[in-house]
């Protein structure tokens, strides 16, 4: 028989053990979500270049370079947000492919006539289809894919000034090293 | 200047919460007579002090002030009037002082509606409610002042997120807020309880009708949320098990144990510890659902602004109260006496058995809701937990909730012979079996589930139509009816009869739009014409459309059913000015036993567009349901018994049942 002052401190017990996991819970970010994808080939696909519909982009592009690919739209506020840090990174010389995900074409070129083109090319995914094939969660993400065309990284969410210094920048600074 | 008034006017309100959290609380127990008197007037002084700061918020957005930071990220010139308005709660931190104030509007309808109640017990009551107060008030002004300024003020605000311009979602969460809110008082009424040291049937009469009111309205808004998500999101669904929806279902459910509780406390004295318990636990799971909201330990489709910074301090609060309040009960649950004892076949066995099955639901959604922040913590790996498990389990639980909820108005307290019982309930039974199987015919419709849905809404029914009779026989017919609305515990029973009714109505909408909902994904372009489920979908193409503050696209679909005109929908896809999102705005027909449902994907070309078709059989029943459950509450509420002079009857009677019971135990 259970002394009845345990019997009612259990509430007790099981809401500190509650308050315990919220406070771990406030220093972990839930929008961190491991891509299956790191560590493999970038998915096939082939799909047409936004600006130029008689060229094709693959994924076979990616090889033999260190490159971006970031996956944006033109009605994803966020991906406005974080477009100024793409032409800051495309100016420094990064190799940036995007893909235009659930888009029209002629908003998409408009906003690269208005805001600036990062990109080196444009895979235009109409339907998305594309993008279920790489994970895409929601706009923007953004892959950092090795000289192999292997998926090292991935970034949910806009990129931050942060994001790119701490995690990018070295990650392609080691990638490039690793192959001189 | 405005707005610093309003700044200046939420630290007084502060002040004034401060005061009251201490002054009358201390009264009651040194029995200072001034000081407990001071709870009613404190109680006024800080309504009125947030209705003027509230008054201020208001103001600034319906002068477009863009100097305030809150109204530059949320205003807009452009926006619809009713939206300025709405936009006051559309963010955080405008919605923190829509709490704040209707706390205080709680307060003021305790200080007013509790002539009868003993002066201690209402002065201890205010001050809870004003700790709680302060917790949110210095919560606003340190973390989350909605009056801060910003400087230079931009030209043009920011825009109320396009989401929420909707006439449904500028009501939904003043109603959901009033009750996370209201159970603050059945909460204050169990720490004022057991600071007292006297828990009676008196005090469970006192919280019965505070608890209604309050699950009134959280019924009433997340029905409206439901709704809201089915029409505006445009995927059809209508509940998507996402962690803000389960934040409010989760106080619902307990709620739910508790109106039930409460009940078996008042008219048993049993279950006395029980009740303080589930209490505690339904403004708790408010307060948690605050934190998961607010605090960004969850993604959540509802977009937030959430601040880790935000969250710690939600978390001290929520350490300093509901730690604090289950300190309290633990230290006193042990000296509430026992109550009146039953036999395993009794009204109080039933209700137990319900409130333990609506506790283990409860901790079921806790569960799943918290699951990927378990596992995330554990270092187990990243889960999403969706649909299944959470459908698996309410499928798994509900039958036998239903079951016990058909006996449970049918059964006696204290004792009930088991094959009486029986007699009475075996109509009730043969004709529900009979009923389900006849829907899980494949004539009628071929589905077990379907048919299962229907046996039990029709045990509901018609074991709820034996209890009618029941006690219009002891009533003298018909007559009776009318006697009985005026009567003490009439419209209790009246509106628990409703309410049940609600949850029948509600089992069919939800299984068989589950069941047969038919959905068609397909390119059309104008003149085409698709066939769904005996409907016919003709698509005249879609024109642009200039609305107040966005642009859209418009769609025209005429449906047609044996070659005549049913319905003439325009679904739209909405652009707004400011927040370029595209939004979906789906074309209804709406009706009692179907909807037609269409909304506009993307454009394809040559005038072509995606269209997703919905034919969803007796989806309105969900809702129906969710305004029965709201009537019943707020029936019972009514009761004509809570008006009574409580003071000296409810002591007489308690005792006398007191007695009563023991000379059965």
């Amino acid at each position: 028989m259970m002394p009845s002052f345990v019997r009612y401190l259990t509430p007790l017990v099981l809401f500190l053990a509650l308050a315990a996991l919220l406070y771990k819970g406030l220093a972990l970010n839930p929008r961190e979500v491991p891509s299956p994808l790191i560590g493999k080939p970038a998915p096939e696909f082939t799909l047409p270049e936004l600006k130029d519909t008689s060229r094709q982009l693959s994924h076979t592009d990616f090889q033999g370079k260190v490159s971006l690919l970031n996956v944006w739209a033109t009605w994803c506020v966020s991906c406005r947000a974080e477009h100024p840090l793409l032409m800051q990174l495309a100016r420094q010389g990064v190799t940036i492919y995007g893909l235009d995900y659930k888009d029209s074409r002629e908003d998409a070129q408009r906003w690269l006539q208005r805001f600036g083109d990062p990109y080196v090319a444009n895979a235009f995914d109409a339907d998305g289809r594309v993008g279920i094939d790489w994970g895409v969660y929601g706009t923007p993400e953004t892959f950092v894919i090795d000289q192999q065309g292997i998926i090292r990284h991935k970034h949910i969410g806009p990129l931050t000034e942060e994001a790119i210094q701490r995690e990018i920048l070295p990650l392609i600074q080691q990638l490039k090293g690793d192959k001189g | 200047m405005i707005p610093e008034l309003g700044h200046f006017a939420l630290i007084l309100a502060l002040c004034l919460a401060l005061v009251q959290a201490a002054f009358p609380l201390i009264g009651s127990l040194n029995r200072t007579p001034s000081w407990v008197a001071l709870a009613r007037p404190l109680a006024w002084g800080q309504f009125a002090f947030l209705a003027l700061s509230f008054a201020a918020l208001v103001q600034a957005f319906l002068g477009d002030d863009f100097s305030v930071l809150y109204v530059a990220q949320h205003g807009n010139t452009q926006l619809p009037l009713i939206y300025k308005i709405s936009a006051v709660w559309g963010a955080h931190e405008g919605s923190l002082l829509l709490w704040a104030l209707i706390l205080a509007g709680w307060m003021v309808a305790v200080a007013t509606f509790s002539r009868n109640l003993p002066r201690e017990m209402v002065a201890r009551v205010l001050s809870v409610m004003g700790m709680i107060s302060i917790g949110f008030l210095s919560f606003m002004l340190f973390t989350s002042n909605p009056f801060d300024r910003v400087f230079p003020a931009p030209l043009e605000g920011g825009e109320l997120n396009p989401l929420l311009q909707d006439p449904g979602l500028a009501i939904h969460p003043p109603m959901l807020y009033m009750g996370y809110v209201g159970m603050s008082v059945a909460f204050s009424f169990a720490i004022a309880a057991l600071l007292g040291g006297k828990m009676d049937a008196a005090w469970a009469r006192w919280s019965r009708p505070w608890t209604l009111v309050a699950w009134v309205f959280l019924t009433i808004g997340i029905t409206l949320g439901s709704w809201w998500a089915y029409y505006e999101l445009g995927w059809g669904g209508w509940w998507f098990w996402d962690p803000v929806e389960n934040a409010s279902f989760m106080p619902w459910l307990a709620g739910t144990a508790l109106v039930h509780s409460l009940a078996v406390t008042e008219k048993r004295g049993a279950f006395k510890r029980w009740t303080v318990l589930l209490a505690l636990l339904a403004f708790s799971l408010s307060l948690l659902g605050t934190f998961l909201v607010r605090s960004g330990v969850l993604t959540s489709v509802h977009a937030f602004a959430t601040d880790p910074e935000r969250g710690l301090f939600i978390l001290m609060f929520l350490c300093l109260v509901i730690g604090g309040s289950l300190s309290l009960y633990a230290w006193r649950a042990p000296s509430i006496s026992r109550g009146g004892g039953f036999d395993l076949v009794s009204r109080e066995s039933l209700l137990l058995g319900n409130n333990l099955l609506l506790v283990l639901i409860t901790a079921l959604v806790l569960l799943g809701t918290l699951a990927p922040l378990l596992y995330d913590a554990m270092g187990w790996g990243k889960i999403s937990v969706g649909f299944p498990w959470f459908n698996a389990m309410f499928v798994l639980f509900s039958p036998l909730m239903i079951l016990l909820m058909g006996a449970g108005p049918l059964t006696r307290w204290k004792h009930h012979s088991p094959p009486e019982l029986l007699r009475t309930l075996r109509v009730a039974f043969v004709v529900s079996v009979a009923a389900g199987i006849a829907a899980a015919l494949p004539l009628l419709t071929g589905s077990i589930s379907a048919g299962i849905a229907v046996a039990l809404s029709v045990w509901l029914l018609s074991t709820l139509l034996a209890g009618l009779r029941q006690r219009l026989q002891r009533r003298s017919g018909i007559k009776g009816l009318l006697a009985d609305w005026k009567a003490q515990g009439g419209r209790a029973y009246h509106g628990m009869w409703l309410a049940h009714l609600g949850i029948a109505t509600f089992i069919i909408g939800v299984t068989f739009v589950t069941q047969f909902d038919i959905e068609k994904d397909v390119r059309m372009a104008p003149g085409d014409e698709i066939e769904l489920n005996q409907y016919l979908f003709r698509f005249e193409g879609a024109a642009p459309h200039q609305g107040p503050n966005y642009r859209a696209q418009r769609g025209t679909v005429r449906v047609f059913k044996d070659e005549r005109e049913v319905a003439l929908l325009h679904p739209e896809k909405r652009v707004y000015q400011v927040q370029t999102k595209p939004m979906t705005e789906a074309g209804i027909d709406a009706g009692f036993m179907r909807d037609i449902y269409v909304s506009l994907g993307e454009p394809l070309g040559g005038g072509a567009w995606s269209v997703r078709l919905y034919y969803k059989p007796f989806v309105r029943w969900i809702w129906l349901g969710g305004i029965f459950i709201a009537l019943g509450g707020l029936l019972a509420a009514s009761d004509p018994r809570y008006r009574m002079r409580l003071r000296e009857k409810v002591g007489a009677r308690a005792a006398g049942k007191r007695f009563g019971a023991e000379s059965t135990a």
